[in-house]
């Protein structure tokens, strides 16, 4: 029952032993061991993959803050095995690429250490059962991604495309929470499982279009849904093998897992319908359209990536069964296309120094293997048969053409989104490996094995799920749609569907791409005037946003921690005298305790005695003399101890206060002579405060003493004083006998207070040594 | 009585608060003394004292009989007269050092840990 969180588990322990390894052992011995990893994994999923395609499904649950109804429980079913197989199968070629994508990078133990991270963290998310569970993984996938963007640390934009996407998934970290706890309440469990039993409640619940809202939102700003997609773009500041995996095989598509995982629970009605179908849909064009103004070869695929997440969630939205099933074929159709081009982007880079397709071409003569790759990758990207992509295209349109409304709309979209994916899987290909070579930083060549078999194997499994679709439906697709739906799906994928509306729909978009990229450079000059809209985009509302932000923060600092003494104990008075003030006077009653008794004439002497020194004390204007006047305030206390029964008080004060006067009057020649440092409003302001703060602490001292006195531990010393302790002095009885650990500790205070000025002293002496 | 002692707790809180706001160090010493006293006064008062009756059982009795005063807040000042005379010979030392790095008794220029106010280096 362990096996399924030890398989999570697996992931965080590489991560962590990932440094080490590379450090200690060989670099092939040690990737060799980082590709095993994932590989190992991957057949683990592999394997589960049978018993689950038949109905089989596992699950384990551990508790673990049952109070709030939390548990440590994973489950396994369809879709989770499709997830997993891609997070671990495209990990394995990731570290396997990385290894010599990253040859000669010091760090390169640290990316490992990132990699497994969140390799372990995105395969939690996808197996997670419990709702909170979820969500830790999902906030670990976000941090993981913040290490990888910002991998390259000296470069200050990835510095800042790691902290935009961190803040950006952050937030919607915190708003999916939100909603998580808001569907935990209302369906009255956090387990998916119950959840899914308790749909209907959930629906009819007044609070549904909340948990909506709140899940979409969090949802759509993992998965870079318009508008929160231009986090995406700017994170391909992260390594090349990081944008393959994280940013479009992998992570982004976590929000779209959620929102088919919890579709069983939230989906079906009008709202769900039409949200997700409208993000959906204007992502999809939104990315497609701003991926055909790029020129960085990563930029085209980061945008139409973003569109690809737009088609999923429009897909997930419709929620019919076909939409289902498009959508699962297209999302591995995806992961391995995209995959591939970025892997192959990658090594454009690495090999050429540059990735502006503008200045790249002719590729094909000098690295044959990538170029072949990347075909096989483009025509996926295309749509053209006999490639997954081919098989994915035909579900999309075959899904958006049974919507249940809005079926033209969407079918029109969808075309003219798929028109611009032709062009663009047109240009990613032809722009740098066709043509003429063109003159490249560094001196371009095919790479190393480790860097080739990661795209090829992308591209031939591309064109192998093509060609052989029947076996991939059967084990991967008609499980992970099942996951998702009650009704039972007859799906069986091949790639001819006869003639039909589809296939028509197909070829007008081949006819239409292939027009669109020959105009390429013309329809560029034709739209240039809209690449003034940038400066409206939600990317300039996340830099006026986070201006804000500092800005207040940098307001609060210069006001609550400006470094001045008299401010912040200002703010302590201040606040001590509201919140004392308050409930002195305002929340208790009026006491019934003994009557005041009348002063006798020498205690009234002495008070006025103790007050005048304390003014001294304040107007003095020699230190000596303030010294003086504090001497005699300490005498004057010691005397009311006298009078009033305490005659070990004020032995002590007389011992202590001669000592203090004495210290002083050592050290005084050190210290600084007085000076007039602050202004009359200063001192006017202060001297309202302090008496405000005494008048306070005489009415409180008034009001308790009018309150009855119950003390419960005085009895106690008053009774056993002599039985117990044999003395009659209670007050002495205490602190060496009763209390006699208390003393102890007051020693030992004593005792550090006196080391710690005398090392202090010494402190200048070592210094003057050293200098 | 019970006006006499809240008079000089009030007294002492308000010239002690007032002692700690001075941007002179010196002063801030001397406003934490006030305090402690105007603390200690206060648990005293708290205690109920009652003139002339300390809490010491009597020759013939076995156990403390009332009237007393309360032994209890007397052993409490006790230990903190004590902690407060090594809070202040501490802070005594520190405030000589500080002056001595610094080079200045004003708290509102020792604003930043860095060495630009520093008298010694060059």
């Amino acid at each position: 029952m362990f096996t399924i969180p030890a398989v999570v588990l697996t992931g965080f322990v590489a991560s962590v032993a990932a440094p080490w390894l590379w450090r200690r052992l060989p670099r092939r011995i040690a990737t060799g061991i980082l590709v095993f990893v994932p590989l190992a994994l991957f057949a683990y999923f592999l394997n589960l993959a049978g018993p689950v395609s038949v109905g089989q499904s596992f699950g384990v649950s551990l508790p673990w803050v049952p109070q709030l109804g939390i548990t440590f429980s994973f489950a396994i079913d369809g879709l989770s095995v499709l997830f997993a197989l891609l997070i671990t199968g495209i990990g394995a070629l990731v570290a396997l690429y990385a290894s010599g994508y990253l040859q000669g990078d010091a760090h390169a133990g640290r990316f490992y250490a990132y990699i497994m991270l969140f390799m372990g963290s995105m395969l939690g998310l996808v197996l997670a059962d419990n709702l909170i569970l979820l969500f830790v993984f999902w906030e670990l996938t976000s941090i993981s991604s913040y290490f990888l963007i910002g991998y390259n640390h000296e470069r200050q934009e990835a510095r800042a495309a790691a902290l935009q996407s961190l803040l950006v998934t952050g937030v919607g970290g915190l708003i999916l929470l939100a909603g998580f706890i808001l569907l935990g309440s209302v369906g009255g469990s956090y387990d998916v499982s119950a959840l899914l039993q308790n749909g209907e409640a959930v629906r009819s619940s007044p609070l549904y279009l909340a948990v909506l809202l709140l899940i979409v939102i969090g949802a759509c700003t993992k998965s870079a849904q318009f508008p929160f997609h231009f986090w995406l773009p700017a994170a391909m500041e992260a390594p090349s093998p990081v944008s393959a995996y994280l940013h479009s095989a992998t992570m982004v598509k976590a929000g779209v897992y959620l929102l088919a995982r919890i579709s069983p629970i939230l989906g079906a009605t009008p709202e769900w319908h039409y949200l997700l179908s409208l993000v959906g849909a204007t992502t999809m064009l939104v990315g497609a359209a701003l991926a055909f103004g790029q020129s960085d070869l990563k930029r085209i695929l980061a945008y139409t990536t973003v569109s690809a997440l737009g088609m999923l969630v429009l897909m997930i939205g419709l929620d019919t069964l076909s939409s289902m099933e498009a959508a699962m074929v297209f999302l591995v159709a995806h992961a391995l296309y995209k995959g591939a081009l970025f892997l192959v982007a990658g090594t454009v880079d690495h090999e050429t120094g540059t990735r502006d397709i503008r200045r790249l071409g002719g590729l094909r003569r000098l690295m044959p293997v990538t170029a072949l790759a990347a075909l096989l990758a483009a025509l996926s990207m295309a749509g053209l048969p006999p490639l997954l992509g081919f098989i994915g295209k035909e579900l999309l349109y075959e899904a958006k053409l049974q919507a249940p409304a809005t079926a033209w709309i969407l079918t029109a979209a969808g075309i003219g989104t798929n028109v611009l994916f032709v062009a663009l899987a047109a240009r990613v290909l032809t722009a740098p490996f066709l043509g003429s070579l063109k003159e490249t930083p560094h001196k371009p060549g095919e790479p190393g094995l480790s860097m080739l078999a990661g795209p090829v194997l992308l591209g031939l499994l591309g064109l192998l799920c093509g060609l052989f679709p029947y076996a991939l439906g059967k084990t991967l697709i008609i499980p992970a749609v099942a996951a998702t739906r009650a009704d039972q799906t007859t799906l069986e994928l091949a790639l001819w569907h006869g003639f039909n509306p589809v296939l028509a729909l197909s070829l007008v978009t081949l006819a239409t791409g292939f027009a669109v990229f020959l105009l390429t450079g013309s329809l560029l000059r034709a739209t240039a005037f809209l690449g003034r809209l940038r400066s409206l985009g939600p990317a300039r509302w996340y830099a006026i946003g986070m201006k804000a932000l500092i800005g207040f923060a940098s307001l609060c600092t210069d006001v609550l921690q400006n470094g001045r003494l008299g401010w912040y104990l200002l703010t302590i008075v201040l606040a001590s005298l509201l919140l004392v003030g308050y409930p002195l006077f305002v929340l208790i009653p009026e006491g019934a305790g003994p009557a005041l008794t009348a002063p006798a004439f020498h205690e009234l002497l002495i008070a006025v005695v103790i007050l005048l020194a304390a003014l001294g004390a304040i107007l003095a204007s020699s230190r000596l003399a303030a010294v003086a006047a504090l001497g005699v305030v300490g005498f004057g206390m010691a005397l009311l101890f006298v009078f009033y029964g305490a005659p070990d008080l004020a032995m002590t004060q007389f011992a202590i206060e001669s000592l203090t006067v004495i210290l002083f009057v050592l050290v005084i020649h050190k210290l600084p002579k007085f000076s007039k440092l602050s202004g009359r409003g200063e001192r006017l302001r202060d001297g309202i405060v302090a008496a405000a703060g005494g008048v306070m602490m005489c009415l409180l001292t008034l009001i308790i003493l009018r309150q009855p006195l119950d003390s419960a531990v005085t009895p106690f010393y008053a009774a056993n004083s002599l039985l117990l302790a044999q003395g009659r002095n209670v007050v002495n009885v205490i602190l060496v006998d009763f209390r006699a650990l208390d003393t102890l500790g007051e020693i030992t205070v004593l005792a550090v207070a006196g080391l710690g000025g005398f090392a202090l002293l010494r402190l200048r002496l070592t210094r003057k040594e050293r200098q | 009585m019970e006006l006499v002692f809240a008079l000089v707790i009030g007294g002492l809180y308000a010239a002690g608060i007032y002692m700690i706001l001075r941007r002179s160090i010196v002063k801030l010493i001397i406003g934490l003394a006030l305090l402690s006293q105007a603390a200690n006064l206060l648990i005293f008062a708290v205690g109920r004292p009652g003139r002339g009756t300390p809490p010491i059982v009597a020759k013939d009795a076995t156990t403390l009989l009332p009237p007393f005063s309360d032994p209890l807040p007397q052993a409490l000042i006790l230990t903190a007269i004590v902690i407060s005379f090594a809070v202040t010979a501490f802070a005594l030392i520190l405030i000589k050092r500080a002056y001595q790095e610094v080079g200045t008794d004003d708290l509102d220029a020792m604003r930043t840990t860095d060495q630009r106010q520093h008298a010694g280096t060059p």
